[in-house]
């Protein structure tokens, strides 16, 4: 048997059922992981042992029950959660464990990890680059066998960009899919909390797990997800391919990868669609408006009465957005700016819904590049953001998107993102995992 | 679009964000940056398009009002930087309170 390390969620359900091991051994074996290899890589901020359980990883903008939550930002340093997340609470009736809380940009904003107060993650398959963001940490641990599975949030791509940079699955549900209840607000109409794992198989069986009404998150669907049985081939599967994912921008060697990966998923049955998304230009300066908007509104409640610190301890990134949401919001400047976003939203939604008429998933690169030295783009926040041409748009929409490994690049990964219709996690998934056992890039391990 | 000096300290004073004077510059600069960039809006046709605030299809959500466990006024409190008898103390509103 491979070590337990190695294993998926999968096989370590499968092991503890028939006592190949105990959870005792697994929570051994995962610790001295993070004791070894987490002083390098910075992925955990704090860490919880257990010998109970399956040990999880969990983002910093998740609150946990007495352990400390920091959303990565001194103006929370200290800061003890009175109650746990609804997907905490669906966990730990999994017998789930929270083994640590993972480093991220700060109150989830940023593209490389590099925005966190207490030091940026590097990322296992190279230590001078980024492991991309915003779910730095929380892709890095599962990168480097240091949690069985880790959950991350979604607002522009924090969970599909840094599972494609880091070389695992990302998965990001449709909004409404996972209770957001204890999810450190950033912006409340496009934030979602997924998971980030090392097969396609366990990022379902974690939507599972995680997804449903609470009560206490109203934007969430009433019908629960229940994966569907994997099929073995794509037969029939109609793929839409966007042009405006293959243009200016792409990296050469990325774009490679992914046409490749789109052979494959030809020779696994499907038929490819070239498909248009016209309005993708305008996400990035849509989501600008739109989220910075929502991130000045959520974050004008800390303030240091009723927990934290006061708002000088925000990093540069949180003060940047907090004043360009409010610029957008204020009198003589929300009409142009927040409405006008809000419209071009709706054509960028639309351009989704046509494209669906003509396919079933929609298939193309999640980050334009593989993962940038450490210091390459913090200077300029122009630069940052346009990397995440490719994972924004959908997350106006709403609808899900799934990062798989597809190959590498100059010896770094490279992620392929498969979109779905509204609440169709399914189909996107059962793609996903007809790709990944067609393959074979799950089993690539960093050197650490 | 330029956004001044004078324009930072006004959005900071709205967003109650306490600014430097040497952190000036250089925001200016960036938000500036940003905020051009995001000027390419303005030739997108909107003409007839109703605005997307929320895309959840989701609406009018009722559950039973009735009474659940919640947290203990110490709970509360546990992380209030500043309390007396059993209340968060708060910035005066009027004056110099």
């Amino acid at each position: 048997m491979s070590k337990l390390t190695d294993l998926t969620l999968t096989e370590t359900l499968e092991g503890l059922k028939t006592k190949q091991f105990s959870e005792a051994e697994l929570n051994r074996a995962y610790q001295d992981r993070i004791d070894e290899f987490n002083p390098g890589l910075n992925a955990f901020l704090t860490i919880t042992p257990g010998n109970t359980g399956i040990p999880v990883a969990i983002k910093e903008v998740i609150v946990t029950k007495d352990i400390q939550t920091t959303a990565a930002s001194k103006i929370l340093d200290g800061f003890l959660p009175p109650y746990d997340a609804t997907v905490i609470t669906k966990l730990l009736d999994q017998n789930i464990c929270v083994s640590g809380k993972t480093n991220c940009d700060e109150f989830a904003m940023g593209s490389s990890g590099e925005n966190s107060a207490y030091g940026p993650t590097k990322n296992p398959w190279d230590l001078t680059k980024v492991p991309g963001g915003s779910s730095s940490g929380s892709a890095a641990a599962v990168a480097a066998d240091l949690c069985v599975f880790a959950l991350g949030t979604d607002t522009g791509g924090s969970i599909r960009q840094p599972a494609s940079l880091c070389g695992v699955v990302g998965l990001k549900p449709s909004y409404g899919r996972v209770s957001r209840y204890g999810a450190i607000a950033m912006a409340s109409s496009l934030d979602q909390i997924g998971p980030i794992t090392k097969s396609v198989g366990d990022a379902r069986q974690v939507l599972e797990w995680i997804s449903g009404p609470d009560g206490k998150d109203s934007n969430v669907v009433s019908s629960k997800f229940s994966g569907s049985k994997l099929q073995n081939n794509l037969t029939g599967l109609r793929v839409g391919v966007p042009k405006e994912y293959f243009g200016k921008g792409l990296d050469q060697g990325v774009e490679k990868v992914i046409r490749t990966a789109l052979s494959k998923l030809e020779e696994l049955g499907a038929k490819l669609v070239e498909i248009e998304l016209p309005h993708t230009e305008s996400a990035i300066a849509v989501y600008y408006v739109v989220m910075a908007s929502e991130v000045s509104s959520n974050l004008a409640k800390f303030d240091g009465t009723r927990f934290g610190h006061d708002r000088s301890q925000f990093g540069a990134e949180a003060k940047r957005r907090i004043m360009l949401g409010t610029f957008a919001l204020s009198t003589g400047y929300f009409d142009d700016y927040f409405i006008q976003a809000a419209k071009v939203r709706t054509l960028i939604k639309q351009d989704f819904d046509q494209a669906f008429e003509r396919c079933d998933v929609i298939v193309g690169p999640v980050s334009p590049t593989v993962a940038w030295n450490l210091g390459e783009k913090t200077k300029d926040p122009l630069t940052m953001y346009l990397s995440d041409a490719y994972t924004i748009p959908a997350s106006l929409a709403g609808i899900p998107g799934l990062s798989v490994p597809c190959g590498f690049s100059d010896g770094l990964p490279v992620g392929l993102q498969i979109l779905g219709k509204y609440m169709d996690e399914e189909t996107i998934l059962n793609v996903g995992e007809v790709y990944e056992n067609a393959t074979e890039w799950r089993k690539q391990k960093p050197n650490l | 679009m330029k956004l001044t000096k004078t324009e930072i300290l006004v959005v900071a004073k709205l967003a109650n964000l306490p600014i430097k004077e040497s952190e000036l510059d250089l925001y200016s600069d960036q938000l500036s940056e940003i905020i051009s960039y995001i000027h390419q809006l303005n030739s997108v046709d909107t003409k007839g398009v109703e605005p997307t605030f929320n895309i959840s299809p989701v609406e009018n959500v009722w559950q039973p009002d009735h009474v659940e466990p919640s947290l203990t006024q110490d709970q509360a409190l546990a992380n209030a930087p500043a309390k007396k008898d059993g209340f968060f103390i708060t910035e005066g509103v009027f004056g110099d309170e």
